[in-house]
């Protein structure tokens, strides 16, 4: 039988060919092929408006396409099977201002059908301890970043999608959730995440550059440093985006 | 579709509501104050209140559901809400049932207390039980539920949702048959009256809150009000997309 979890052992989480996505008239992402490893953190770089979320957006299935393929998990991205093993964070959080930070987890803790606990130990691991009654349209922009991250750990999904998921947050917190998502991967589950903070960028496994909707870069941290002969992430993608091509 | 998913919908949408104790409170009181306010404008005909006010006390709930739906709808589009909903085990059934037993629930009440005021204190006769208005309050209620989810979207923000209810609402009171009785309209009028959803939902009220017997012509006035209703949702189902570009 092939089963989903025949796939996880595979190699790849999520396998995208020839990928079109075609917005008003214009190619977002004209043709794009990329493959991003079971258990691993895969950071997505690239300049705002290079194509980075239309490409989660793919992934997770939500994206309509013009043409090529997008499988995830083994399954064609956007599966009803998907929809308790994928989990998606975008870049504006996307909870319920209205409700308490606990009133929202309950919801979508009750629409993945898991149990209570996973609320605490979300609520523990975006460092949101003590806000539980607290209204999340109160709450800063960090914060409620925090809330929409908590959400898609509920479920202990098999890959994670995050769009920006540590913008607002301060260093220390940062640096707890990068371990956070090392710690998921480790127990086997894949993380893409896109930043464009650098020193967010050394700490994946390895690193997509996107631009103008093409990959131009699918590489390690130390071969990308390597590449362009610099030693600091911040000169190596500068370098990268302002040859506009591939080295 | 799977009813703990729609229950727990339900519970988040009256949760919001509950945060929102300002709108409560306006979407209980007005109806009151202007069915109070119609009394005392026919203080010196009463027949014309109970013909008018009977049937009025039902069209409320059609009123306030229509446009708390599309706002709130409108809200779960445009926070990303409802784009996470769709990448989540959730049945579209779910959200909509589940938003119809939270606002039906809510409809119930407010149809409830504007009832006990009118047929309470203001001297209105309800001629049969005070239950059927109740009842096709509700219905009404989940007509105007079921046209706001559809309308939200087409509005790009909370403006635009507020002005579909001049355009589609208050069309549909004024040729109900409310108003003027809709044998005393320019034959096109009342064309256009026999198309709009509204006028069967009036015209089943106000055959409860007369004398004469219901007749087929209730219950066929019952069917296409819940026809209506079906076919709306089912326009609003076909808004609430997995992908989108």
């Amino acid at each position: 039988m092939i089963g989903p979890m025949s796939d996880v052992g595979s190699g790849n989480a999520i396998v995208v060919s020839h990928l079109r996505v075609v917005r008003g008239g214009n190619a977002v992402l004209p043709d794009l092929s990329v493959a991003v490893a079971t258990g691993s953190v895969t950071g997505l770089l690239g300049p705002s408006g290079s194509g980075k979320t239309t490409l989660m957006r793919a992934i997770v299935g939500v994206q309509n396409v013009a043409g090529g393929s997008v499988t995830v998990l083994g399954l064609p991205a956007g599966t009803r099977e998907l929809r308790t093993r994928v989990a998606y964070v975008t870049q504006a959080p996307s909870v319920y201002g209205d409700l308490s930070v606990r009133e929202n987890l309950a919801y979508f803790a009750r629409v993945l059908g898991v149990a209570g606990a996973a609320i605490e130990s979300a609520i523990d691991t975006v460092g949101l301890g003590g806000y539980e009654r607290r209204i999340v349209g109160s709450l800063s922009g960090g914060e409620r970043s925090r809330v929409s991250l908590a959400t898609a750990l509920l479920g202990q999904p098999d890959l994670l999608v995050l769009d920006e998921p540590t913008v607002g947050v301060d260093p220390v917190l940062r640096r707890d959730l990068w371990d956070t998502f090392h710690r998921i991967a480790a127990e086997g589950a894949t993380l893409l995440v896109s930043s464009h903070v650098m020193d967010e960028a050394a700490r994946c496994e390895r690193l997509l550059l996107v631009r103008e909707g093409r990959l131009l870069v699918d590489s390690t941290p130390d071969e990308l440093r390597a590449m362009t002969g610099t030693n600091d992430l911040d000169g190596a993608f500068l370098r990268l985006i302002e040859a506009g091509g591939g080295p | 579709m799977s009813p703990r998913v729609t229950l727990a919908t339900t519970l988040r949408v009256l949760r919001q509501l509950r945060r929102d104790p300002r709108t409560i409170v306006l979407l209980l009181v007005v109806p009151a104050v202007l069915v109070t306010l119609l009394h005392e404008l026919f203080a010196d005909r009463p027949l014309v209140f109970q013909q008018i006010g009977g049937p009025l006390l039902g069209l409320f709930p059609f009123i306030s559901m229509f446009l708390v739906t599309s706002i709130t709808m409108l809200r779960e589009r445009t926070s990303g809400t409802l784009e996470r909903l769709m990448t989540l085990p959730l049945a579209k059934l779910d959200l909509l049932v589940g938003y119809a037993l939270a606002f039906g629930l809510f409809a119930a009440v407010q149809a409830s207390l504007v009832c006990a005021l009118g047929f309470g204190l203001l001297g209105l006769d309800s001629v049969r039980s005070p239950v059927a208005v109740v009842g096709l309050a509700i219905s009404n209620a989940l007509l105007g539920m079921a046209l706001g989810l559809f309308v939200s979207a087409f509005a790009r923000s909370e403006f635009q949702a507020v002005q579909f209810m001049p355009a589609l609402i208050f069309p549909q009171i004024l040729l109900c048959g409310l108003f003027v009785s809709r044998d005393q309209m320019a034959g096109w009028l009342r064309g256009i009256s026999a198309v709009l959803p509204l006028t069967y939902s009036y015209d089943a009220l106000a055959r409860v809150t007369s004398p004469p017997a219901l007749g087929v012509r209730f219950w066929t006035d019952l069917g296409i009000t819940l026809g209506a209703t079906l076919v709306a949702l089912a326009l609003g189902a076909a808004t609430l997309r997995r992908r989108t570009g």
